[in-house]
């Protein structure tokens, strides 16, 4: 997983509230076995006609937020299904952060898997990233996961939460698994111990 | 002992191992795969040269995007590469020594239909699965959530998951339900009133007399919906109903182990004095045959009401509201009765169960679908589908119009040829009514089997409660 440290880029406003997973990455291209190459169909009923031509209103078909790397999301974003094709379709766009008010739960893990940050803020402070991401591709904000802030292209900054652990592994690019596999011997334990307990499992 | 939810319980019996950050390694004992979210995890494995820590723990079985036409054992139903998707799954699942239903298996089914059915889901276990809508094994008292893809890898490696406790939930639906209102009118009138991200941060415990008055079959689509409520996970406490229900399946405990097991799902329930973060109830009397009008599981309305005006709403969501008022092609005010519909879907992981199918057959039977109605039903495994024909059920439908499928996920995702086509308006039992989700450009409007049934001899979203 390639190490998210500090970001500076373009970000795309997308106000719309309760963005869902489907929105994100329609099914028809969930028939894929490999997690690349996604990036083209992104969002791609809001960004496309039917006959695949580009819908020249949507955010991330103008000129200005075409090469965007943060994305300001109204409330609830990631709703809907744990496909993760939706974080990697963001990831092969080129977007490594989403700021919404809220996530659905299974997207935002799923975020941090792939070396993307979601970040939470209040409903004010999502407001002035909005405002800010609609003044178009020179008003570039800066996420800082190391002080966890997010600073408009004024200058002003915010500060925000992550876990300490996730935050860890996003900094340093870990693989949760190697992670996990060095606590074999617990897992070990356990399984001797629910053999005895629950014998059914 | 401090006094503990179920939550708490389950949780506690399943801690492997807790860093000091709070940051948790959870013990999974039952891990569902199917074909579209794990061939990526299986590749990380081979890629890795690691093997599946518990084979004898994982059950896998092809369910999106298979046809579920009769003709399907024929591979030129399936394009090339669902054809590949599922053959990925077969090879997977003999590679790596898992348990399997192929296609050809008369147990096949929708994943979260064939984990109950065969014993795999039981009280007091944590079951997890590449799908959002793992959640319907909840109703068993199980704690049960959907994961990403890094996450089906990293349970196939260590048959663990990493996780931060959630918070808890109760909510609660006192009295009994009225006539013609079912289960999935509960689980819909709850993510109504609390929103589609009302739930999130939690985990939902279903409780009181109108979830205790369900069948299991109820439960499950209770529990099911818990994810369109932005929950972890929905639970219901085991019951003797619950006990009834596993007892003399394949895979759940026999003999000494089953009273073994017994005596420990009887301590699974929440303490009295036990710490809720949220409490939610509603009365049961209350709750309506309802519908979805928009492109969001929130946007419910009994079966009486009409389309609402974006005016009344506040926040992003008035121009949600507007938004999927243009997609579904209604205008405010415009009564739910009257709306025409297209097609009609009955089946799903909500709603494909033998209950499902008893309901609306119950409603069909003797009477025919209004002509120009596309209708069909989707049991949700080969067995539904085999009990269905031995209760008469499946000839009801043929008579009425309906066409007879094999089982699958089919029109609720239409991930497989059954897709609605741009402006098509459907009646459907399934989960979700997102924009194209079931078929670029569809209309989808959510319901119960009963209702869905009447939509289909009407030809509009009818209150079933006419037809009782």
């Amino acid at each position: 997983m390639t190490p998210f440290t500090t970001l500076t880029g373009i970000a795309a406003p997308m106000p719309l509230v309760n963005i869902d997973t489907d929105m994100i990455i329609p099914k028809q291209f969930l028939k894929t076995i490999a997690r690349t190459g996604l990036g083209k169909n992104l969002f791609d009923e809001m960004r496309y006609t039917q006959d695949g031509k580009e819908i020249p209103d949507f955010v991330l078909n103008q000129p200005a937020y075409r090469r965007a790397e943060i994305i300001i999301a109204g409330d609830n974003f990631g709703c809907g299904s744990s496909r993760e094709h939706a974080p990697w379709a963001l990831l092969d766009f080129g977007i490594r952060c989403v700021i919404s008010t809220s996530f659905a739960d299974i997207f935002y893990n799923n975020c941090f898997k792939n070396g993307i940050l979601p970040i939470v803020m209040p409903q004010a402070v999502v407001d002035v990233l909005m405002a800010d991401a609609k003044r178009g591709e020179n008003a570039r904000q800066t996420v800082d996961l190391l002080a966890q802030t997010v600073t408009t292209s004024d200058g002003q900054t915010f500060p925000f939460e992550v876990d300490a652990h996730r935050k860890h592994c996003l900094l340093n690019g870990l693989d949760d698994i190697g992670l996990t596999l060095e606590k074999a011997a617990a897992i070990d334990s356990f399984e001797k111990k629910i053999a005895v307990s629950r014998p059914w499992g | 002992m401090t006094a503990r939810t179920l939550y708490d319980k389950i949780w506690d019996d399943h801690l492997v191992d807790e860093a000091a950050d709070g940051t948790c390694l959870l013990y999974i004992d039952r891990h569902l795969v199917h074909e579209v979210t794990s061939p990526q995890a299986f590749e990380g494995l081979r890629m890795a040269g690691r093997r599946v820590r518990a084979p004898e723990k994982t059950i896998a079985v092809p369910d999106h995007n298979v046809p579920t036409t009769l003709d399907r054992a024929n591979a030129a139903t399936m394009t090339e590469d669902s054809r590949i998707q599922v053959a990925a799954l077969d090879k997977n699942a003999k590679d790596f020594g898992i348990h399997y239903y192929p296609v050809s298996d008369v147990r096949q089914g929708i994943v979260h239909i064939v984990g109950p059915e065969q014993g795999w889901t039981l009280p007091g276990m944590t079951v997890v699965c590449g799908d959002s809508h793992t959640a319907t094994h909840g109703a068993f008292g199980a704690l049960a959530h959907g994961i990403g893809t890094s996450e089906v890898e990293h349970v196939l490696a260590t048959q663990t998951l990493i996780q931060r406790k959630a918070k808890n939930m109760k909510v609660e639906i006192t009295g009994s339900l009225r006539p013609g209102v079912t289960a999935k009118d509960i689980t819909l009138s709850v993510i109504g009133a609390t929103g589609t991200a009302g739930g999130t941060g939690y985990v939902i415990e279903y409780c009181g007399q109108a979830i205790r008055e369900l069948s299991m079959e109820g439960r499950m689509t209770v529990c099911n919906m818990a994810i369109e409520g932005g929950a972890r996970a929905g639970l219901i406490a085991p019951d003797e109903k619950t006990f009834a229900y596993c007892m003399g399946r394949p895979h759940a405990p026999k003999g000494a182990a089953w009273e073994a097991a017994l005596a420990y799902w009887k301590t699974l329930f929440s303490d009295e004095g036990a710490h809720w973060d949220k409490v939610v109830t509603l009365k049961g009397e209350d709750i309506a045959p309802v519908v979805t009008w928009g492109t969001s599981p929130e946007d419910v309305l009994p079966i009486t009401g009409v389309v609402p005006n974006p005016a009344d709403f506040t926040g992003g969501k008035v121009e949600a509201v507007q938004r999927s008022l243009d997609y579904m092609g209604l205008k405010p005010g415009q009564k739910l009765s009257d709306i025409a519909i297209d097609t009609v879907f009955i089946g799903s992981c909500t709603n494909g169960r033998i209950e499902d199918l008893r309901a609306a057959a119950a409603i069909l039977k003797g009477k025919k679908k209004k002509d120009g109605i596309r209708a069909m039903v989707v049991p949700g495994s080969g067995l539904v589908r085999a009990q269905a024909e031995e209760e008469g059920l499946a000839q009801i439908f043929i008579d009425a119009g309906f066409e007879w499928r094999l089982a699958g996920c089919s029109m609720c995702l239409a991930m497989n040829p059954d897709q609605l086509q741009p402006g098509e308006r459907c009646a459907a039992t399934s989960n979700r009514n997102f924009e194209g989700r079931q078929g670029r450009g569809g209309r989808t409007h959510l319901l119960s089997p009963a209702m869905a049934a009447a939509a289909a001899i009407t030809g509009r979203l009818t209150d079933v409660r006419e037809m009782m």
